[in-house]
Formats: C-alpha cells, sequence, structure tokens
C-alpha cells in the first residue's frame, strides 16, 4: 500500500471576524456528531452509556465536559462532542434499541458571540430568543433565513449555530449581514 | 405676522417647534429651497409657498398637498439621492428633508407648471369611469398594440428606477407580550400602562416623533402638561424602561394570522449622509400576545367642485403645519367644514397672525363653545352654506358659495382653503386581523365590531370620543396600574358628513373629486351604479375608487355614501370593501430585506467544488447545487470535451464527483421490512455488503424516485437517491414510516452531506484506488460488482461501493466530507498516469444513455411506471406489498397503448435528435399531426459512433425495428425504433 498521509479536514468556510462589530461570527471547532435516535425506554441506558442524561423536553440541552446533548425531537437528539470522541463506541455498548449515525462531517458550527447576538439571530430566525423563552443552555432545531439550523445558546450572548456543510457559507454570510445592522 | 425669510416666506417665527437656526438646503424640480431641520417636504414646500407639487394619474389636473400624514393621495414625488438610489412616489408629507435632498415631480411633461397631459382634464367627457372597458375594445389587436401601451404611458405616477438599489435592508424578528400601534395619547398611555406590569412592550409610530394629534392640539392638557409635553415627557420615560422598544418612523403595514404583525422602520431616508453600516429599512416580523390598535382616525375632505387645486387641504393638517412646522398654508385662508373639529384650525390660524375670512359651515345650526370662540376672534362664520366651486387652476385663488336653502352665489378671495367632512376611525388594521367592522349610525361610520384576534382598538380609532375616555380604555387596555392621567380637551371626532356636498350632488356634472389618487369623481361613482354596479366590490373596480396606492384612506366612506345614495340602499347594505396590507406601500427592499445576491438562495457545493473550478470546468445548476459540468482542455469546446471525456472513461478511467446524490441511512432490526413496503424490490434477502438498485413508486404506480441501496449490516442500509430528489424522498419515507408504519423499528438519518463521493469508473478503476485502500480486498471474488465495504482510503474511513453508472467497472468512494478533496487530489494523483480523466455530469449523461439507464426527471415524468421504463425486473415478483403496489394494478396502467421506453437510432447516424421533439408514425399526415411520443434524451456518443437517443413512445417495445419520423423546422428525421442499450449490451465490462 502506498504511503498517502492522513487527509486533514477542510471546511466549506475559514471565518475570520470583523472587529468593529459587537458580535462575532466564527467557525466553531471541530466537532464529532452524532444524530441518535431512540423510543422513550431506551433513554435510561443510552443516558448511561453516553453518562450524561438525555433531555426530554423541548428545546433543552444536557451537558458533561466536551460532550452534549441536544433534543431535536421526541426521539431525536444531537450528540456534539469533541473531535476525539469515544461516543460512537460508548453508544455501541448501549444493548437498547436504537440509532446512532455519525454526522460530524454533515454539519458545521458556527459561533455568533458579543452583545446583540441574540438580534444578530433574529435576524433570519423567527424563534423568541428572549432568556425567559430561550434560557441559555436552549437548542431547537430551527430556520436562519432559507435554511434549516439548530440553534443552541451556550451564554446570555453567545449562540451555536449548526447547519448542513453546504449551507454553512450561506449561513456565514447571513449571519455576518445581520452582524453589519446589529452593530450600525 | 412675522415672517421668516430663511426658511420660507411662509414660515411664521415663534411658533412651531422646529429651530430657525438649524436650516437644511434641497431642491424642488431643480429649484434650491431651504427648510428647517425637521420638516417634511410638504411642511418646507409650503413654507416656501408651494402648493402646485404634482399632476394627477388620469386627467393631468394640477395637483397639491392635501394632508400631513402618510394617507397623502396627492403629493407624490421622487426623491433621487443618486442614480441607483432612487424613489417614485414618495409622499412628500412622510418624507422629512435633509440637506442635499433631490425632489421632483411626476406624472408631468415638459413641466409641472405646463404639462402636455393635462389636454386629457378637456377631454374627459371622453374618459369616464370604465372608458376602457368600452372605447378599445375593437379592433381586437389594437388593444395589446395601441390602446393599452398609450393608455398606461399616459396615466401613471413616478418612474421606476432603472438600475440596481445599492441600499442596504435589514430584518429582524420579535417577540413581545405587547405591540401598540400608534403614538398619539392613547397609543402612549396603553404602552405606560403595559410597561408598568413589566411585559415586553413594543409601541410604534409611523411618525418622526410621538404624539399623534397632540402634535397639533392645542388645548389638551394630560397630567397638567400640554398634550405636546406629556407625549415628549412619555417617550422618554418610556425609551427609559428595559422592557419597552419605541419604535419611531416605523409603520405597522401588516397584521397577519396568531398577532403576526409587520412592521417597517425607516432608518437613513431622513439623513442626508447614511453611515455605510446603516440599513435604509428595517423590516420587523412581530409576533405580539396581544396587539393594542391606537391608529387614530384620518380626517375626510369635502367633495365639491375643483375641491382637488392646490392650496385645498384637510383643516388637521393645516393644524400640523402651523402648530408643529410654524407655517402658514397661505395669508388668506378660508375654512370649509361639516363639523367642530375645523373651527380649532381656524383659531389657530387666526391667533398665529393669518387672515381667515370665512368658515363655511354646510350644518344649519351649530353650537359649541369652539364655534363661539371662533366667533369671537372676529371670524366670519356662515352656517347653512356651502362652497360650490373652487376658482383658480394651479393655486386655488377663491371659493363661490351659496346658502343651502337657495340665494345668490358669492366669489370670495383666498389663497387657501382648509376643510373638514368628518373624521374616519382607522380600522385597517383590525380589519386586516379579520375583525369585523360594525356601523355606528348615530355617527355613520365603522368601528371594530367583532374581534378575531387577541387584539384590542383604543381611542379615535375605536370611536371613543372624549380625550379622557381615550386614555382611560387605554390604561385598561395596557393592562397594568398606573393611576389615572387626568386629561382635558382635545379634537371632537364625531359628527360631520359622508358623501357629495351641495352642489355635487345627483344630476350634477362637476368634478368633484372623491378618489384623488385615481382621479374618481364623485359622478364617476353614479355612473358605475347607472352601468349596473351594485355591488360595492364592483363599483370599486369599475370606478378604481379606493384602489390607489392611499387605498382609499380620504375615500373610502364617501365612495360608499355616494354608491348607497345612488342604489338608495342604507350604507351597511352596500358594504364595506375589505381592507388588506399594506397600510402603506412597502418597498422591495423592506421586503427582500437579506435576501440578495448571495444571500437570495443558498448556492450549495461539493468538497471538491474548489478544485473543479481550479481545472476551469463549468457549473451546471442542479437545484441548489453547483456540478462540474464538463473540464474543457485548451482549445476544447464542451463538445470536444465531453466526448474526449467519454472515451477515456472506457478506455482507461474517469473520476466523477457524485457528492451531490442524496444518501438516507435507514437504522433499525425492521430496516429491510421497511425498504421492502418503500421500494419494488425485494430486500429481506440482500446479503450485508451487497447492493441493489431500487425503484420507489408513489401510491398511484408512476416511478418517483430511483437509486443503489447498499446494506452494510443486518439492520443497516445505506440509501441513495437522486440529487434533485434527496429532500423530497426523505420525506416521503419519513412520512409513510410515521403515519403508515409506526410499527415499524426504523430510523431514518440524512447523511446527504456526511459524504463526499468520488466515483472511479473504468478498466482501471480498481488499479488506481488499490494502493490507497486498506483492509478491503478489491478482487472480483471478493468483491464483485454491486457490493460495498467498509475500510480505509488514505488513512480516513469509507465505505466502498461496487457499483456503476457507466457501465464500466468501477467504485463510488464515500469519504466523510471533511476529507473529500484531499482524498479526491491523492486518487486523481495516484491515476493520472493510468490516463485517468476526470469528468463532469455531461459525460455522465452520456455514458448512462449509451448503457440505456434512465435518468428520473428526464426519462421519466410522473406518468411513467416500471413496466413502462422497462425496469419490470425490478419489481419483487412474489412481493405482497409496497407503496404503489394497487397503482400499478389500474387498468389504463396495465393495458395497450402506454407510453414506453425506447432506444432511438437516427437513420443518419450523424444527426443529433433535440431533446423533447415530438414522434409520429406518418410524416405525410395532415397538421396536426397525431403525436405518438417524444424524445426524452439524445446525445452524440463518440464511443458508439453515431447519434443515441431515448423516447417515450406509445406502445414503444411492439415497434423494435420500426421506422418512425421526428419531423423539425428543417425536415423530417427517420428514426429506427431499437432497445434502450448501445453499448456493451451483454454488460461484460462492468465485472471487469
Amino acid at each position: 500500500m502506498v504511503e498517502v498521509s492522513r487527509a486533514t479536514r477542510l471546511h466549506p468556510l475559514q471565518a475570520g471576524h470583523s472587529g468593529i462589530l459587537s458580535v462575532s461570527v466564527t467557525l466553531a471547532e471541530n466537532a464529532t456528531r452524532i444524530s441518535l435516535r431512540a423510543r422513550e425506554d431506551a433513554i435510561p441506558a443510552l443516558s448511561k452509556a453516553l453518562d450524561l442524561t438525555l433531555p426530554t423536553k423541548p428545546k433543552s440541552t444536557a451537558s458533561n465536559g466536551a460532550r452534549s446533548a441536544l433534543w431535536i425531537g421526541p426521539d431525536e437528539w444531537l450528540i456534539i462532542d469533541g473531535i476525539e470522541s469515544s461516543v460512537a463506541e460508548d453508544l455501541r455498548k448501549a444493548k437498547v434499541l436504537h440509532s446512532a449515525v455519525d454526522i460530524s462531517h454533515r454539519n458545521v458550527g458556527i459561533n455568533v458571540s458579543g452583545k446583540g447576538a441574540d438580534a444578530v439571530v433574529n435576524g433570519g430566525c423567527p424563534q423568541d430568543l428572549s432568556l425567559s423563552a430561550f434560557p441559555i443552555g436552549a437548542a431547537s432545531r430551527t430556520v436562519l433565513g432559507k435554511i434549516e439550523i439548530v440553534l443552541w445558546r451556550l451564554a446570555e450572548n453567545e449562540f451555536r449555530v449548526e447547519c448542513w456543510r453546504s449551507f454553512s457559507n450561506y449561513a456565514y454570510a447571513f449571519l455576518q449581514e445581520s452582524a453589519r445592522d446589529v452593530a450600525a | 405676522m412675522v415672517h421668516s425669510t430663511h426658511s420660507g416666506s411662509n414660515r411664521i417665527a415663534g411658533v412651531g417647534r422646529l429651530t430657525p437656526a438649524k436650516t437644511v438646503r434641497f431642491t424642488f424640480d431643480g429649484q434650491n429651497l431651504t427648510g428647517l431641520e425637521g420638516d417634511t417636504l410638504a411642511s418646507a414646500l409650503i413654507a416656501n409657498g408651494i402648493h402646485l407639487v404634482g399632476r394627477s394619474f388620469k386627467y393631468h389636473r394640477p395637483r397639491g398637498i392635501l394632508s400631513a400624514g402618510s394617507e397623502e393621495p396627492n403629493a407624490l414625488i421622487d426623491i433621487e439621492r443618486d442614480k441607483s438610489r432612487k424613489q417614485p412616489n414618495v409622499r412628500a408629507t412622510v418624507q422629512e428633508i435633509y440637506d442635499g435632498l433631490k425632489a421632483k415631480s411626476q406624472n408631468r411633461w415638459p413641466s409641472l407648471t405646463f404639462d402636455i397631459g393635462a389636454i386629457n382634464d378637456v377631454f374627459s367627457p371622453m374618459l369616464p369611469a370604465g372608458f376602457y372597458y368600452k372605447t378599445f375594445m375593437w379592433p381586437k389587436f389594437a388593444w395589446k398594440s395601441i390602446y393599452e401601451p398609450k393608455i398606461r404611458a399616459a396615466a401613471g405616477l413616478g418612474v421606476v428606477p432603472g438600475e440596481p438599489d445599492t441600499d442596504r435592508y435589514s430584518n429582524r424578528f420579535a417577540h413581545c407580550d405587547v405591540l401598540v400601534v400608534g403614538a398619539g395619547a392613547a397609543g402612549l398611555a396603553a404602552a405606560l400602562s403595559a410597561a408598568s406590569t413589566g411585559a415586553q412592550v413594543i409601541l410604534c409610530d409611523e411618525q418622526s416623533e410621538v404624539g399623534g394629534a397632540l402634535r397639533y392640539e392645542t388645548d389638551v392638557k394630560i397630567d397638567g402638561l400640554s398634550g405636546y409635553d406629556w407625549a415628549v415627557a412619555t417617550y422618554a420615560k418610556l425609551r427609559g424602561m428595559a422592557n419597552v422598544r419605541v419604535l419611531t418612523r416605523t409603520t405597522a403595514f401588516g397584521y397577519y394570522a396568531q398577532n403576526f404583525v409587520s412592521l417597517v422602520e425607516r432608518i437613513s431616508d431622513h439623513l442626508s449622509r447614511p453611515a455605510a453600516e446603516m440599513p435604509r429599512e428595517r423590516l420587523w416580523q412581530v409576533r405580539a400576545k396581544k396587539v393594542v390598535l391606537a391608529t387614530g382616525a384620518i380626517e375626510r375632505h369635502m367633495v365639491f367642485a375643483n375641491n382637488d387645486r392646490p392650496g385645498i387641504m384637510l383643516a388637521s393638517a393645516a393644524r400640523l403645519f402651523l402648530n408643529q412646522y410654524g407655517v402658514a398654508v397661505g395669508r388668506k385662508v378660508g375654512v370649509y367644514t361639516a363639523n367642530d373639529s375645523a373651527y380649532a384650525a381656524a383659531i389657530d390660524l387666526k391667533r398665529a397672525g393669518v387672515d381667515v375670512p370665512v368658515i363655511v359651515d354646510t350644518r344649519d345650526s351649530p353650537s359649541s363653545a369652539v364655534i363661539e370662540e371662533a366667533r369671537s376672534l372676529g371670524i366670519d362664520i356662515l352656517t347653512g352654506h356651502a362652497v360650490y366651486s373652487a376658482g383658480g387652476k394651479r393655486r386655488v385663488s377663491s371659493i363661490s358659495i351659496k346658502p343651502n336653502n337657495g340665494g345668490n352665489e358669492r366669489k370670495i378671495v383666498v389663497d387657501a382653503l382648509i376643510m373638514s367632512a368628518g373624521w374616519t376611525p382607522s380600522v385597517h388594521l383590525f380589519s386586516q386581523s379579520r375583525g369585523k367592522v360594525a356601523w355606528d349610525a348615530a355617527n355613520e361610520r365603522f368601528l371594530p365590531g367583532t374581534y378575531a384576534q387577541d387584539c384590542i382598538s383604543i381611542g379615535a380609532c375605536n370611536g371613543t370620543d372624549n380625550l379622557q375616555s381615550a386614555i382611560d380604555e387605554a390604561l385598561v387596555a395596557g393592562g397594568g396600574q398606573t393611576g389615572a392621567l387626568a386629561a382635558t380637551g382635545g379634537t371632537n371626532w364625531i359628527s360631520g358628513m359622508i358623501g357629495s356636498a351641495p352642489g355635487a350632488g345627483a344630476n350634477t356634472t362637476v368634478k368633484a373629486f372623491v378618489d384623488f389618487q385615481n382621479d374618481v369623481t364623485a359622478k364617476d361613482v353614479r355612473l358605475a351604479v347607472r352601468e349596473g354596479m351594485h355591488s360595492i366590490e364592483h363599483i370599486k373596480r369599475f370606478t378604481t375608487n379606493g384602489m390607489a396606492t392611499d387605498q382609499g384612506k380620504t375615500s373610502n366612506l364617501h365612495g360608499l355614501a355616494i354608491a348607497a345614495e345612488a342604489l338608495d340602499k342604507p350604507i351597511p347594505a352596500v358594504g364595506l370593501t375589505t381592507f388588506r396590507a399594506p397600510f402603506t406601500p412597502v418597498t422591495f427592499g423592506a421586503i427582500v430585506n437579506h435576501a440578495r445576491h448571495d444571500l437570495f438562495d443558498p448556492t450549495r457545493r461539493t468538497p471538491m467544488h474548489a478544485w473543479h473550478e481550479a481545472q476551469g470546468a463549468p457549473f451546471e445548476d442542479v437545484g441548489q447545487w453547483k456540478r462540474a459540468w464538463y473540464y474543457p482542455q485548451a482549445g476544447e469546446d464542451m463538445h470536444a470535451a465531453v466526448n474526449r471525456e467519454c472515451v477515456a472513461v472506457r478506455n482507461h478511467a474517469g473520476i466523477f464527483d457524485a457528492s451531490t446524490l442524496g444518501k438516507i441511512e435507514v437504522v433499525g432490526p425492521d430496516s429491510a421490512k421497511f425498504l421492502e413496503l418503500l421500494y419494488t424490490n425485494p430486500w429481506e434477502k440482500l446479503g450485508v455488503g451487497r447492493c441493489r438498485y431500487g425503484i420507489m413508486l408513489r401510491e398511484d404506480g408512476f416511478i418517483y424516485d430511483d437509486g443503489v441501496v447498499g446494506r452494510l449490516a443486518e439492520d443497516r442500509f445505506h440509501v441513495t437517491t437522486t440529487t434533485g430528489g434527496a429532500p423530497r424522498v426523505m420525506h416521503h419515507m419519513e412520512d409513510y414510516l410515521q403515519t403508515e408504519f409506526p410499527h415499524l423499528n426504523v430510523w431514518l438519518t440524512s447523511t446527504t452531506e456526511q459524504w463526499a463521493v468520488i466515483a472511479v469508473q473504468g478498466p482501471k478503476a480498481r488499479e488506481i484506488i488499490a494502493p490507497l485502500v486498506e483492509g478491503i480486498d478489491l478482487s472480483n471474488e471478493a468483491m464483485p460488482h454491486m457490493s460495498v465495504r467498509e475500510g480505509k482510503i488514505c488513512g480516513v474511513p469509507t465505505r466502498l461501493f461496487r457499483m456503476s453508472f457507466t457501465g464500466e467497472a468501477g467504485y463510488e468512494i464515500n469519504v466523510p466530507a471533511d476529507y473529500g478533496k484531499a482524498v479526491w487530489e491523492a486518487v486523481y494523483e495516484q491515476g493520472k498516469p493510468h490516463g485517468l480523466t476526470p469528468y463532469g455530469t455531461e459525460t455522465m449523461h452520456v455514458l448512462r444513455a449509451e448503457k440505456g439507464y434512465i435518468i428520473v426527471g428526464q426519462d421519466t415524468d410522473g406518468t411513467v411506471t416500471p413496466q413502462d421504463a422497462g425496469l419490470t425486473w425490478a419489481i419483487g415478483k412474489n412481493k405482497t406489498d409496497y407503496v404503489g403496489i394497487r397503482g400499478l394494478l389500474r387498468r389504463d396502467l396495465v393495458s395497450d397503448g402506454r407510453k414506453q421506453l425506447v432506444g432511438l437510432k437516427t437513420v443518419d447516424p450523424k444527426v443529433v435528435l433535440e431533446e423533447g421533439a415530438q414522434i409520429v408514425a406518418n410524416p405525410n399526415q395532415p397538421v396536426p399531426m397525431t403525436m405518438i411520443g417524444h424524445v426524452t434524451s439524445s446525445y452524440w456518443s463518440e464511443n458508439c459512433g453515431r447519434s443515441i437517443a431515448l423516447a417515450l413512445v406509445i406502445d414503444g417495445t411492439k415497434r423494435l425495428g420500426e421506422r418512425l419520423y421526428v419531423p423539425m423546422p428543417n425536415g423530417v428525421i427517420e428514426v429506427e425504433v431499437t432497445g434502450m442499450v448501445f453499448f456493451d449490451e451483454k454488460g461484460e465490462r462492468l465485472n471487469g
């Protein structure tokens, strides 16, 4: 076999950020992602395998270290973990009915942070992002302009936008454009 | 009175709220003028003695400024910042002036004062309402070629800008507990009350500052302050509260379901040099738990002869121009009214030193304190009189008045006339919310009746006529406790008249305008009734009353009353037309906002896109995807490139980016069972590591999608779909899973974008990829055609498919998307010595057609069954159920005479058929010929040395060997019906 150096991950966008704006839009770090599907009775065993309690309420998340589970639907979670992650093996150990599909490369994460980050997201996302309706730690599958995203609030002024790879240029450009309005 | 000359000869020193030192220079039709900061274009023009500002839509009559607000029908102006930032039809009463503003009048040629089109006014007897429905019926062809273009050129308002708009527009979604629309006395009080509860409040007002009528009312006291001072103080208080957002220059223009209200905020239209980052407008899309409408009332004009002369305007407008802007609308101002509110304007003007020669009141013996006050100031009050006509052309110069009970007409010289027929509650947004209005017979007005949403109307728009009552009701509507707010004074919103005034009634032929913007007169409305229009909806469309951009804010009620009188019916029986969004015109920019240029629609690119681009490949749009079309080398046109690519794949190998193919991972113990139900093919017995081509039908039996499915494990399948079909196939599967087969333990995950797909096809394919692959035995025996293995390539994980859409032996290398480009480049480098050639979608199309492989959506059109497409083999013979199984049994799907997919060879091999061309059996039959089919795919095949085509032909499979004909503009092309496979008919190369 011919020696070929291991291919390095190449994102569709290499985002920088402009210092003028109060809100910065930056590329999130590489991540391991799993789309986890299961029925209610499998939740305890899967939670144990993941070492976190899978959330069961809409818009909620649970985290343990770098690993987080975002409630997406009644039988669906988006698991996001650091780049070096044992999450796939951990889930394989759970001998309950479930579906775990690696989508690490399907999504791209974009961080929106700074004062007014909620307004920047609201430039294209119709959700109520007030702290009472969308508190820190809340997450939801929703829309941004013309694309589908998963929105996750990491802090009062910090959001993570997850979208499919080929939509990331659009999402990034959209958020940049929206950030211009918030700075103005 | 003392005139300030700096900012216009009609500016009165010491009156109004603008600062005399803050002058602003602007131009109108090229004339240099000076106004004051805070002026609207209307107030600044009037300050400079200019009332003539435009020509009317149909008759080109001189027009002035009617109002001081967004209801303005006449004063439509063209504003130009630069060539690309030109805005026609801007209301002069809404546009604020800024240094350097360039305004131009519209609908006149060669100039505003001398307008050729005014000939229409002379010929107006020939242009009655609905003239275009009757006059230009003959000859038929002339409507399109002569009449319509001429009428369109003569009628109309501003000119559409010719260059793309360079302004930015923004958008914001917002939620709130209470949205208050209108920041007059009632709106401000409601916002205060709501804010005191801690609720999230949005208060918006279309004006540049809050106050509404408080900006011109001089007798109002609220909470111990003058009305205006209270408004300013309340604004400051609200602005200081964290839970309140106050938006001025913001119009609520659309009220939709579930309290979804659209607002447009004008951010930079009033600024001389807007900051570069500043959007021109911002669309607010607000979801409110509760909406409080405090939209006020709109004053109506009097309907009498020549009531459209410049200098004739609404009384409240004159009052605002005076009390806010310090501008007198004239030096000799007549008053014509049917209610009390115009008296207040007369009093203010008189007190400011303006001559008010007469107040003409249609009422016989009105009495009130305000009338007494006017009388005590020495104003001549003629009750029981009417203005029969206005004199002057480009500016009113006199009024002719007559007693109602007969008597002589006399003329009074004026240079302006202010008028009030009463007030129309602004129920526009209420009506948009699907609320039903109710007729208030006593006061002749429509008021909010039945509410359809969580919404409440307060103040003048609710028919609450007394200021204290309006504020009390506002405090309750806000839901909070702020203590009582004592209020005195204010406009009396009731009484007045609707319909035509004396002298413009039935049997008169005078031009008494009802709708200024569309040039509709009282007699036009009567004509509509005489012509048989009995419904207000018909009358509206026949006369165009209320159909202009102002949507009849001043005219609807007058038109309705005149129609009701002509029909001899009560007003509610004639009905009110529905109000629709937008309340006032909204720019396309605001509606489109961010969705321009790159953000118009997402452009999806594959992980290897940059490589294709670097190779100079043009791209083909497939849905939102960009796909490399072909890779031209120096001097090659598309034809040459495709021919070269096609031959290279069959002789050596080709590399193709198939990443856009849809991919769905089907996981769960019932996966095979689920696929059995979704596809025509059998899946239960497909071995792990094997693949199968599957066909998916709709319930009606027609082909919906196709693709190769690989079994990765007993409970895990890797499904591929067509590029364009990916989202709908996913939805189709999810729909059936959730609604028809919820008992199955199966989950679907879209993995389209998880995997970059690199197809390596051709006799050298194995040789090329073998050195890069780790952990997979690529031998024919270990990995035959239609199999899938998991392993590594270039050190990264891969799902390696042995499959083919070219007819050659080949692989589709799936790698996690971020590795796609690196692996592609490694494979390409590895393959170059073997003649590996990149090929695009065009070559892919040709190669698959050479093999008779169909493309769903090109060779099928939603009416093609598997049998029609020659795919009967793909239907599981022993299957008892799958989506479409019953559809396939329908009589018309199994009977003779169906169009079937066949191959076509032109008798002249050099001739390439046109896709979509129709096919006939006998080219000599008379036109229209009986068409028996059409060409679906057609290419030049370099590998076959001739043209090839696929076609859907009636009973095609029975016609093999038959000669058919394709009539084209340049002659008839003779073709032979053949099988669908043109190359390697036995399919031996697949196993190479």
